[in-house]
């Protein structure tokens, strides 16, 4: 028997929201936005669950753990839920924009049934409770994002689009083969089972195996390779999702399996901060190099993924709850602040006609709004105050300093000025008007279409205010493990 | 409980809320804009006095709420709070008068007064913070607001006056929040109290103390414009006139100095300060700071680098103030606080005034231009004559009392460099004033007639001289910047 509660309905309904978009193409934008209002109507509901009664458990088909799946809400899932729903929804809202027109015709026809299978296979990963499940979820989750990333049909697209499906399938390969070694090794695949399993050396490399292939798909370095490519030339809504959504559920992964395995140790923390540095600096100097503004900010989604794994590692062993909570911080902030920029980045690249940055300032029209958006999702990357990306790289450093850890404090201080160094540089480009000939037209290009960006970093600037009740709303149901 | 707790935040609020109002009005609607301007700014004065009064009788406000576990956004209105922030209130009001006069028809009015607008409000937060870690949140947003203002010409000086400025003042912001951590690391709390929280620390761990004063004073320091880390005030000077009055009087480096005092008197509390060893070596900075500037000051032929470098120098005075760690110094410094910036805004205005009227910018050029632009250069001759220390005028009560203050703290060598800086003020000051008055326009360089400046540019200058005038001339009147500073100096002794 199959009981309507929200977490099944915050799964199904993009499902079904999917296939109809696909088979309606012609209503399909409409059938986003209502799936999406629909889905987000679940996720309140599930919200307000959560906040009354704590971790909401629902056996799927009756059948609960270890034979059945089940799914398993807590306030870290639901927080993934609402960044996933809220910022997919404000990101639609501008994809209608980005997307009008005739010659975009086709583009609109696959854009919604690809986004809202992706939300399907996101949402399935934030309220799973066995690996295997995890692994289809992501499976999905590459098939919708590989369809994105190749949306605009351009050359370069398409080549990206292909380096990317084949990390994602190495990536989804070597996770399988972990979830296979993980059930042959204990017989049963559900969270609960792994955390009280022995630790032994065909349990390490199973984990071993899974996490590797997680880098790959959230892009750590130095397997990262397949993102700045993937990311810069897609279409900027299809952008805003990959960057600020789709690489938080591999993340979120890495974060959700290190509360239930025997491990981390001591020194796979570090190895995973160290790989998380050397992201920081090259995806930092590449930042530095790029010629063009989306690849720019694709590079910086590879140094702030790093900064994440940072923030992992940033305590060790002893501080590692705090740790986890640093990072889910942080995986919320660039979540919206990344969305933001690339849809704002997509405006001014609409507007002014390319996104060379060299010669941002020769446009006698100056996109003003959306210019602002980019700065305020700027501050949140760079983790000035009082962002949310602020509180995260606050959070961060506070553990690795009472830790000891000065190593992590300067990968971060490293980071957070080059970061400065990199978006200067596309703000010189807005702000400098001695080589445009005649006079520039400000406060051109006040559209609706840049409501939904400037939301969206205002939240990522306004959310750093509220960060006590999102760490309380976080911890319900002890996704961190039991207070100690 | 009091009648209006909620006062402080109304304060922040006037210019914080009115930004965003400035930046979406078309570039068009200037009328609007300037009563919206003029408006929110004499609210903003009405709001100060008002806030003044109940201080003084011992109201005490206090605004909070968490922001992480533990880690508070907090707001406080304290009699040291008030000084600056009536200062800034105040000079608000004069420069915004002078900037819509200054930029009458150029472009990117709503940016700019949005920006400026933003910098207030950050110059109030930074008064207000209760503790390190919200006057860190304004601190930082003070640099963005300010970017935008100095490379508002948007040339390519400007810009790389604008990368070296925003290099310089976010390093900065790391280290103090490199500083912030630390401290609440150490102490537990980031909150200032008079007398510091660091004295069970410093007992216990004096180097990581010692350390953290460092790195805390360096980080204010660059703010404040102390040497080393001075370089990015005069090639900050490219920007338009009100924006280097404001900078130089309110905003950027008084921000540097007030947190300078929070840091000593109340993260660390001056006797801690003192034990760890740490408060001659900033006397000592701060003394070559005031003598760098002065000669770097004398070989400026450009007028805004010139009173640039004269910023870096006088801005000093309050850190030597400070740094003596004797009450009466304190007073000195204190005051100096407002009255270097009554003295520095006159003297930007006036420079802005001689620049648009005469197309005048160096030294060399203002030959005669006393004759030709009477009001503006008496403005500047008080303001130079009271940086030079002539009694009754402003600049001689901070000098007077940071002297005495030597004397208090038995550092002698206090009286000398101060005589000194006077000489040396003298040196680069009186020489303009020798050219504008007793030396004849240049042959051949035809002076125009009396340039029509209009009221806007003319009026704030003589304002401010007159209040130079009437903060020297009556200071040991009640709420006059030096009674004040009495105050808070009791306050911050612990007396």
């Amino acid at each position: 028997m199959m009981t309507i509660d929200p977490v099944t309905l915050a799964i199904f309904l993009p499902l079904f929201g999917a296939v109809a978009a696909f088979v309606a193409p012609r209503a399909a934008a409409l059938i986003g936005l209502g799936t999406l209002a629909l889905t987000a109507a679940a996720v309140g509901l599930l919200a307000r669950d959560v906040i009354a009664t704590g971790a909401v458990i629902v056996p799927l088909g009756g059948w609960g753990a270890p034979l059945g799946i089940e799914l398993r809400a807590d306030g870290l899932s639901v927080a993934m839920l609402v960044l996933s729903v809220a910022v997919g929804f404000l990101v639609s809202l501008s994809a209608l924009d980005a997307l009008k027109g005739p010659a975009n015709a086709r583009q609109r026809q696959y854009f919604w049934p690809l986004w809202l299978l992706l939300l399907t296979g996101m949402n399935g990963v934030y309220l799973s409770s066995d690996i295997f499940n995890l692994y289809v979820m992501i499976e999905i989750i590459a098939l919708a994002a590989v369809g994105l990333t190749v949306l605009t049909g351009t050359r370069a697209a398409v080549r990206a689009g292909l380096d990317y499906m084949y990390a994602s399938i190495l990536g989804a390969l070597l996770f399988l083969m972990g979830v296979g070694f993980i059930y042959l090794q204990l017989g049963r695949l559900d969270f609960a089972g792994l955390m009280d399993a022995e630790p032994t050396g065909a349990l390490f490399a199973a984990v071993a195996l899974m996490l590797v292939g997680l880098a790959l798909k959230t892009a750590l370095f130095p397997l990262h390779f397949w993102l700045p490519a993937a990311h810069a030339n897609a279409t900027a809504p299809a952008s805003a999702l990959l960057s600020g959504l789709v690489v938080k559920a591999a993340l979120y992964i890495v974060l959700r399996l290190s509360q239930y395995m025997p491990f981390p140790s001591e020194s796979l923390l570090t190895l995973i901060g160290v790989m998380g540095a050397g992201a920081v600096i090259w995806g930092g100097i590449q930042a530095l190099r790029a010629e063009r503004l989306k690849l720019l900010v694709a590079w910086s989604t590879v140094t702030q993924i790093g900064l994440i794994f940072v923030a992992f590692a940033r305590a060790g062993e002893a501080g590692l709850t705090e740790s986890w909570k640093a990072a889910a911080l942080l995986i919320l902030a660039h979540g919206v602040a990344k969305a933001a920029m690339f849809l704002a980045v997509g405006r001014i690249k609409d507007e002014v006609g390319h996104d060379t940055i060299r010669d941002l300032d020769r446009a006698p029209v100056r996109p003003t709004l959306a210019q602002f958006t980019f700065a305020l999702a700027a501050i949140s990357l760079i983790g000035l105050p009082p962002s949310l990306g602020f509180i995260g790289k606050w959070s961060l450093m506070e553990g690795a300093m009472a830790a000891g850890y000065w190593h992590w404090i300067a990968v971060t201080m490293i980071g957070t000025l080059m970061s400065v160094a990199y978006f200067s540089r596309v703000f010189a480009g807005f702000l400098r008007f001695d080589r445009v000939r005649g006079t520039v037209a400000e406060h051109q290009g006040w559209a609706v279409a840049d409501a939904a960006p400037l939301a969206l970093a205002a939240m990522a600037i306004a959310l750093g205010l509220m960060a006590a009740p999102i760490l309380n709303f976080i911890e319900i149901g002890y996704p961190f493990g039991e207070a100690k | 409980m009091t009648d209006a707790p909620l006062l402080p935040l109304f304060i922040l609020l006037t210019s914080l809320l009115v930004s965003p109002v400035l930046f979406a009005l078309p570039e068009h609607a200037a009328r609007l804009r300037t009563g919206i301007n003029l408006g929110m700014a004499t609210l903003k004065v009405a709001l100060v006095a008002w806030l003044s009064l109940k201080v003084a009788q011992g109201v005490v406000y206090d605004l909070r709420f968490e922001m992480l576990p533990g880690l508070e956004f907090k707001l406080q209105a304290d009699p040291l709070a008030l000084l600056f922030i009536a200062l800034s209130a105040l000079l608000w009001l004069i420069t915004t008068v002078y900037s819509v006069g200054y930029l009458e028809r150029g472009p990117h009015r709503a940016r700019f007064f949005g920006f400026f607008s933003l910098c207030v409000a950050a110059t109030v937060g930074i008064a207000m913070a209760g503790n390190l870690f919200t006057f860190l949140i304004f601190y930082e947003l003070l640099t963005l607001a300010t970017y935008p203002l100095v490379i508002h010409r948007g040339n390519a000086e400007s810009l790389r006056a604008g990368r070296i400025y925003l290099i310089y003042t976010l390093a900065g912001g790391l280290v103090l929040l490199l500083g912030t951590l630390a401290l609440w690391v150490l102490a537990g709390t980031t909150d200032f109290v008079p007398g510091g929280v660091l004295d069970s620390v410093a007992a216990e761990r004096p180097l990581a103390a010692q350390l953290l004063f460092v790195v805390l004073i360096g980080a204010v320091g660059v703010k404040a414009a102390l040497v080393p880390f001075h370089a990015w005030l005069p090639i900050a000077m490219v920007a338009p006139a009100p924006v280097s009055a404001l900078l130089h009087a309110v905003a950027v480096v008084k921000a540097g100095a007030f947190g300078i005092m929070r840091v000593v008197y109340e993260v660390f509390g001056i006797e801690t300060a003192q034990a760890l060893g740490m408060t001659a070596p900033l006397a000592a900075l701060a003394g070559v700071t005031i003598i760098y500037g002065s000669l770097r000051a004398i070989t400026q032929d450009d007028i805004k680098k010139r009173l640039a470098y004269s910023t870096v120098s006088q801005v000093s005075y309050i850190t030597l103030g400070v740094a003596l760690a004797s009450p009466i110094a304190a007073v000195g410094a204190l005051a100096h606080l407002i009255h270097q910036g009554l003295m520095k805004i006159t003297m930007f205005m006036a420079a802005g005034n001689l620049a648009e009227g005469l197309g005048v910018k160096k030294v060399s050029q203002m030959d005669g231009v006393g004759r030709v632009m009477p009001g503006t250069m008496l403005a500047f001759t008080l303001a130079a004559l009271a940086m030079i220390g002539l009694p009754p005028l402003a600049g001689f009560v901070s000098k007077w009392y940071l002297a005495q203050g030597g004397l208090d703290a038995g550092a002698t060598w206090v009286i000398a460099l101060l005589l000194g800086s006077s000489l040396l003020n003298a040196l680069y000051f009186l020489p303009m004033l020798h050219r504008a008055w007793f030396r004849d326009s240049a042959e051949g360089a035809e002076m125009p007639g009396r340039p029509r400046i209009g009221w806007m540019l003319a009026a704030p200058p003589i304002t401010t001289a007159l209040l130079v005038l009437v903060a020297g001339g009556f200071a040991n009147a009640p709420f006059s910047p030096l009674e004040w500073t009495r105050f808070v100096v009791a306050i911050e002794y612990q007396e």
